[in-house]
């Protein structure tokens, strides 16, 4: 019978050190030597890209410009809960802060911050810092007398919602919304709604360019995978080639060949197809950044779909051929499911790469040609970053849950780039 | 080793000789280059200090991130005047002391020579330019007079190019609405103005081509693409006189503003840069930019002779925005306004255009 108490002998090298800790610190030097192989990389994607990211979300719920240089104001609307009335010591409180914003220079900064939600506010700021020291008592009267903005509701409601660097208020504007004198939210005006119209827009568009891009690169990449090498090679070149052609000169050609005055329309007009008025309009609207970009965007969708056809094999075509399908049956039972992985992943490429894109639908994209990307670009320009990082935040997100959602569907691990 | 020593104390040197330069920032194009040719190589060559120039899309943005970044590489920036305005209200850029200016050539003090509003705390002013329209002659050889016909389809029919931004297009649409220059920012601060100004673009929305770079303008010209134009009148001035294409600029309407120089806060060679500035806005360098292109000199004393375009036949006088005859319906661009309501009105813009 065998002894089940005794212990269990264990496995020794050959200096006599248990076999389980040798290989484990043996490992240990190895993984830590992987580790600093990859360390370059890590460090390189973390600086590069992960604290940037994060530094724009911070940004986009975080404006200190009112809360740092109207500390009077902060104390006092920390002090006393919302009410309708503005009594005197606030108004004292905010000439306070603005003779020191007129000694900073920061009356511009703190104007700046309340202007993103209450319009036309930062010149009533300076104007109000360079009077600030001839002010007299009672305040309240005075400062209305010189600008009856000062008894505005709203601009209360806005320097509340400021006195605190952290901040929902460029999400809020990011949703077309706003707040009222009850400091709840409403609908921004009709004609001045435009995110959500936009963000939309950008993902009705995009999704439009991806059908474009999967419908002609489906024939491509298929043609690709079955010719000779030597054919292929020189059809896959001419795919390359505009993938390295410089972006804006791809742009800037397709001007040319689609504007009025271009090549496709004078064709047109020679052949008699158009009469010289009746000229169509092909760029600088919504069509021109849909043509565009399908033609950018193309190379992204051939590549993988090419890499998943070329290892499918001819022959389980040939069998469902030979046991009867026709070749419509064939096509969708057993050729289509097996490029699926090719499809999902030039698909989501193509996806986020239109959702993001910027240079294209400015140069070409006229007026309805937009994408929100323009509008994050636009705000760039007009350094109003947290309210950039409050749309670009968002965009990340729509594109992080797509993303999940391809996972649940479709599985990540089912992604086939090449 | 001993290569390896030499290299990087060649690198060094190059860094140090590098860091030595008071760095420009400009707008690139027609606009960075005649400045380059006019402030900054005379400059190098005066003084013997090393100057270059950098070019930008808009140089007010990088400098404000420098700023904030505490990590500035430039010296002077070339930037809007609303711009030096506001980053001077928000505290980025160092301020500007006139006395530290030239008085003008023929002797006028700094006060009195510079245009009403060419100094502010933060900056001085190199230019006045012009938002003007154009067309292409060979297309209306009776061409439009007014803003008016700008809106008139019928009497001069063919697609309009106009700058995609709420500035400039909006008091535009009111002149030719035939609202006063004097009433166009009171006209443009009251709802219902504002509404007349974007009821104006309705009527041209359909045909309106959208252009964004300074250089787009005389290329759509070009092309045949639009039949007439909003533009800078300097990129006009360049494409007619420098290259001879048949355009004519129409000064009806023209709003005009000064562009200013500005150093940024924290500047690494901020002494430099004041001189910098000091003789680039002098006369002297005020007439040499304007012999490059056709932008009006802020200066009474470099506006008191005739200059010369560098083709040697074209008298600049009557091609810059301040000149008698160009002003007779033109509006001085409003920063106190646009400082105001940019964030509003280009809202209301962008979603005026997205819709369709």
């Amino acid at each position: 019978m065998v002894d089940l108490t005794a212990a269990p002998e264990i496995l020794r090298t050959a200096d006599g050190r248990p076999l389980k800790s040798a290989l484990a610190l043996a490992q240990r030097k190895a993984k830590w030597r992987a580790f600093f192989l990859v360390l370059p990389l890590l460090a390189f994607v973390v600086l590069t890209f992960i604290v940037p990211i994060l530094k724009m979300l911070e940004r986009s719920v975080n404006h200190d410009g009112f809360s740092s240089n109207a500390p009077t104001m902060v104390a006092w609307f920390n002090d006393h809960p919302a009410g309708a009335d503005i009594p005197e010591d606030a108004y004292a409180a905010l000439v306070t802060d603005l003779k020191q914003m007129q000694k900073d220079r920061t009356a511009g900064a703190a104007g700046t911050r309340i202007n993103y939600t209450v319009p036309g506010t930062i010149s009533v700021f300076k104007s109000a810092a360079r009077e600030a020291e001839k002010l007299q008592p009672p305040y309240k009267d005075a400062l209305i007398a010189s600008n009856k903005m000062w008894g505005d509701p709203l601009v209360w409601v806005a320097m509340r919602n400021a006195s605190s660097a952290y901040t929902s208020d460029f999400y809020m504007v990011s949703a077309d919304l706003k707040r009222d004198a009850n400091n709840s939210l409403v609908r921004v005006e009709d004609n001045q709604r435009i995110y959500v119209y936009l963000f939309l827009k950008t993902f009705v568009l995009s999704i439009v360019i991806t059908v474009a891009c999967l419908l002609l690169a489906f024939p491509i990449a298929h043609l690709l995978a079955v010719l000779p090498m030597a054919k292929s090679n020189l059809l896959m070149i001419l795919v390359l080639l505009p993938f390295w052609t410089s972006l804006l000169v791809r742009t800037s050609s397709w001007i040319a060949i689609l504007q009025e005055q271009g090549i496709i329309n004078d064709l047109m007009v020679w052949i008699g197809a158009f009469s010289e008025d009746g000229r169509i309009r092909m760029i600088y609207n919504q069509t021109g950044t849909i043509i565009v970009m399908t033609h950018i965007l193309l190379p992204f969708m051939v590549l993988p779909l090419y890499s998943v056809m070329r290892v499918i094999p001819p022959s389980y075509a040939r069998a469902a051929r030979s046991l009867g399908a026709t070749s419509w049956t064939t096509f969708r039972r057993i050729y289509l499911p097996q490029t699926l992985p090719g499809i999902a992943a030039g698909s989501l490429l193509v996806f986020i790469l239109a959702v993001g894109y910027y240079i294209t639908p400015a140069l070409v994209g006229g007026a309805d040609g937009q994408l929100i990307s323009n509008l994050i670009s636009f705000h760039m320009n007009k350094a109003n970053w947290s309210m950039a990082a409050a749309l670009a935040a968002i965009l990340l997100a729509a594109v992080l849950l797509l993303y999940w959602l391809y996972d649940r569907l479709i599985g990540i691990d089912r992604l086939k780039l090449g | 080793m001993k290569k390896l020593l030499v290299l990087s104390t060649a690198l060094t040197t190059i860094a140090f000789a590098a860091q030595a330069d008071v760095t420009v920032m400009s707008w690139g194009g027609a606009y960075g280059a005649a400045q380059t040719e006019a402030h900054v190589k005379p400059f190098t060559a005066k003084t013997g200090i090393a100057a270059t120039m950098t070019d930008s899309d808009n140089p007010a943005t990088p400098i404000k991130a420098m700023v904030e970044a505490g990590n500035v590489t430039v010296d002077v920036a070339s930037v809007e005047y609303a711009d030096a305005i506001r980053l001077c209200d928000e505290g980025v850029l160092e301020p500007i002391d006139p006395a530290s200016l030239p008085a003008g050539a023929d002797g006028t003090p700094v006060a009195d020579d510079f245009l009403p509003g060419a100094l502010t705390d933060c900056g001085v002013s190199t230019d006045i330019w012009a938002t003007v329209f154009a067309y292409d002659t060979t297309k209306f050889p009776e061409g439009p007079k007014t803003a008016a016909d700008f809106f008139d389809l019928t009497k001069f029919p063919g697609k309009r190019g106009l700058h995609k931004g709420a500035k400039a297009v909006l008091e535009f649409a009111l002149m030719a609405d035939g609202v006063a220059p004097a009433d166009v920012y009171a006209t443009l601060g009251t709802p219902e103005g504002v509404d007349k100004a974007f009821a104006k673009l309705d009527t041209i929305k359909k045909d309106v081509v959208w252009w964004e770079a300074g250089a787009q303008p005389p290329q759509l010209l070009a092309d045949g693409e639009v039949a007439m134009t909003s533009a800078y009148n300097g990129r006009i001035f360049n494409a007619a006189i420098g290259e001879s294409k048949p355009f004519q600029i129409v000064w009806d309407a023209q709003i005009f503003e000064n562009e200013m120089y500005v150093i940024p806060k924290g500047a690494p060679h901020k002494d430099e840069a004041l001189q910098f500035i000091a003789y680039a806005t002098s006369t002297e360098g005020m007439q040499a930019q304007a012999t490059q292109i056709s932008y009006g000199p802020a200066r009474h004393s470099a506006n008191a002779t005739p200059i010369m375009y560098k083709d040697g036949k074209t008298l600049m006088g009557p091609n810059v925005p301040t000149a008698p005859e160009n002003m007779k319906n033109a509006l001085p661009s409003s920063f106190e306004f646009w400082v105001d309501h940019d964030a509003e009105l280009n809202d209301r813009f962008n979603a005026w255009l997205a819709a369709n």
